[in-house]
């Protein structure tokens, strides 16, 4: 008897929620659909995307496509230039921001408090301002082309220091008590300490700076001119110009280009959504 | 403050010896952060004013002291101010619907339902996708000839555009493929900000006799306006920073009706050479968005409720 009112109320709960669950499809559906159509579109031959109607139901997925793209054009090539400069910019910034942080919420030292207003100062510093003397800089230094080029002036960041910051603080401070009397040194404290017991905020800040870094367009644009040295990001909207015989090909590096962030925000959502919330964030 | 005087020197003597050896310990910590902003952040900025004081002849080559008249001419010239123009069409224009799309979505995601993490996940996709790669596929939707967004408005019964080439729609066509952008991060933020509010909220207003409407313009979008304030100051930020996609889908054009700020200065320096105009440019900008920043920070002192 329970049990009949048990399914029957659950199956009320059902038919409720059919219209949440319509809106929810309804609306994924709209977010997906241009992803959908780039898909669909990077595995037709070429024809199909010149043709009208546009075809959204290919019948035999051309999956040569992707080949084409990691042999026919440098996909590879500007993965590779990718990775590096995401992975260095990315170590860069959690070495300095904790190296900062630590500063900032463990040591005593003149002029803390005004140091580190300055540091938060230089997020209303919108990045596009400084573009035409940090170029001039690295023509001066002839580091055009080059990796120091594209990650150097990134490698400090104002919102990691904050972050590791906040997190720093809520640790106890009986912690750095305990390791003076052990006679741990500074770095010792933190490496050892603190940074074990930090992992979610610095797991935060990676995966926010890798993000970003990989996806950069401005910069990249500014300081590469050999197409060796192009990003992903600089390579498929070059290409876009560049290669309209192979549209299609181009729209398979563009997936390629995407996936590798997708399952980063994927798999990291919890650490990615504690980052976007805990404050600004540079574009 | 009071303190003896007649202790003072010799706690100084101490003190300044003390100061040292603390700086001494601290300057590993710091100092790498503290060169790096020095040199790609403060030293820029300060350079950026300085150049906004110079001409520079078409090949970047020379840079002659012009004062402060660049930065008038920068202020009164036609070109300008039409970017500006355009840059405040184009916060407009992506602001407000991120934020409300935003709102819509994470009321959605909000709810108990089985299966709600993946339509989360879906809703906060967007933020993968760099400029470059969303640029790319918008590109194709908006094709005038064979793009789908043309296809479907005609299988509508609705008029067609050749979105990217025509001044009155290029704008709103580069503000579309942002807004589908900014999406991921607007619903991320707000779905964060519905979950912080306290459950005591709605029972109290229940127990008032509040309905699911009042309860939503009562207490939902009062504990909920720090978070619009932020994501939407965040917008008008992005917007006024905005590049990549009017590089890739429109180069500032048709007839300069997507030159947003940005873009004119990267124009300028990069394909005129006139550095010290572009640096001029890139000066009033910061100090928009610093007014902007320290406008909206007054306007949460006075509208935002906080809790």
């Amino acid at each position: 008897m329970s049990r009949m009112k048990h399914v029957r109320r659950a199956l009320v709960r059902a038919v409720l929620s059919l219209p949440s669950y319509a809106l929810l499809i309804a609306s994924a559906a709209v977010i997906l659909f241009p992803l959908y159509v780039t898909t669909v579109d990077s595995l037709q031959p070429l024809q199909k995307l010149l043709s009208f109607p546009p075809d959204l139901w290919p019948d035999t997925p051309r999956w040569a496509n992707y080949r084409s793209a990691m042999t026919d054009i440098p996909m590879p090539r500007y993965m590779l230039n990718s990775l590096i400069m995401a992975s260095v910019i990315t170590i860069g910034q959690v070495t300095t921001a904790a190296l900062a942080a630590y500063a900032f919420s463990f040591m005593r030292f003149p002029l803390r408090t005004p140091l580190f207003f300055v540091f938060l100062s230089t997020m209303m510093v919108p990045w596009e301002i400084s573009i035409i003397p940090n170029f001039q800089t690295m023509q001066r230094l002839n580091w055009l082309d080059t990796y120091q080029g594209l990650t150097l002036p990134f490698l400090a960041t104002a919102f990691g220091t904050f972050l590791l910051r906040q997190h720093f603080m809520t640790l106890p401070r009986e912690l750095k008590d305990a390791a003076d009397i052990d006679g741990y040194g500074d770095l010792r404290f933190l490496l050892f300490v603190v940074i074990p017991l930090s992992r979610a905020a610095l797991a935060t800040l990676a995966v926010f700076s890798f993000l970003q870094a990989w996806n950069q367009y401005l910069w990249p644009l500014l300081v590469t001119n050999d197409p060796d040295m192009r990003t992903v990001q600089i390579g498929i909207a070059a290409l876009r110009d560049e290669e309209v015989q192979r549209t299609n090909v181009v729209l398979a590096g563009t997936v390629i280009a995407l996936l590798p962030m997708l399952v980063l925000v994927i798999a990291f959502q919890r650490f990615l959504v504690r980052g976007l919330t805990a404050g600004a964030v540079k574009g | 403050m009071t303190t003896d005087a007649r202790l003072l020197p010799e706690r100084r003597r101490g003190s300044v010896a003390r100061s040292l050896r603390q700086l001494a310990a601290a300057s590993p910590f710091v100092l790498p952060s503290v060169v790096l902003f020095g040199v790609f952040v403060f030293y820029p900025l300060a350079r950026s004013v300085y150049l906004g004081f110079h001409a520079t002849d078409p090949f970047g080559r020379r840079e002659v002291w012009v004062g402060i008249e660049q930065y008038r001419d920068v202020l009164t010239s036609s070109d300008f101010r039409y970017s500006l123009l355009v840059t405040g069409q184009f916060a407009l224009y992506t602001v407000v619907p991120s934020t409300v799309i935003g709102l819509y979505l994470a009321l959605l995601a909000h709810q108990r339902l089985p299966g709600i993490l993946l339509f989360r996940t879906i809703f906060s996709s967007t933020v993968a996708s760099s400029v470059a790669v969303s640029s790319v596929m918008w590109l194709l939707l908006l094709n005038p000839g064979v793009g789908v967004l043309n296809y479907l408005l005609d299988e509508g019964g609705l008029p067609t555009a050749s979105w990217l080439t025509e001044p009155r729609w290029a704008l709103p066509a580069v503000a579309m493929t942002t807004v589908w952008m900014n999406i991921g991060f607007a619903t991320i933020v707000i779905l964060a900000g519905l979950q912080n509010i306290p459950e005591e909220l709605y029972e109290a207003a229940r127990v008032d006799g509040a309905g699911r409407r009042n309860q939503f313009l009562h207490v939902t979008l009062p504990a909920l306006s720090p978070t619009l304030l932020f994501v939407s100051v965040v917008g008008v930020i992005f917007a006024f920073q905005s590049f990549g996609q009017i590089h890739i889908l429109t180069r500032g054009g048709p007839l300069d009706s997507t030159t947003v700020i940005v873009y004119s200065i990267y124009r300028e320096a990069f394909l005129h050479y006139n550095v010290g105009l572009a640096s001029a440019q890139a000066i009033v900008l910061f100090v928009i968005v610093l007014l902007l920043t320290m406008a909206q920070f007054v306007a949460a002192q006075r509208w935002v409720f906080y809790r």
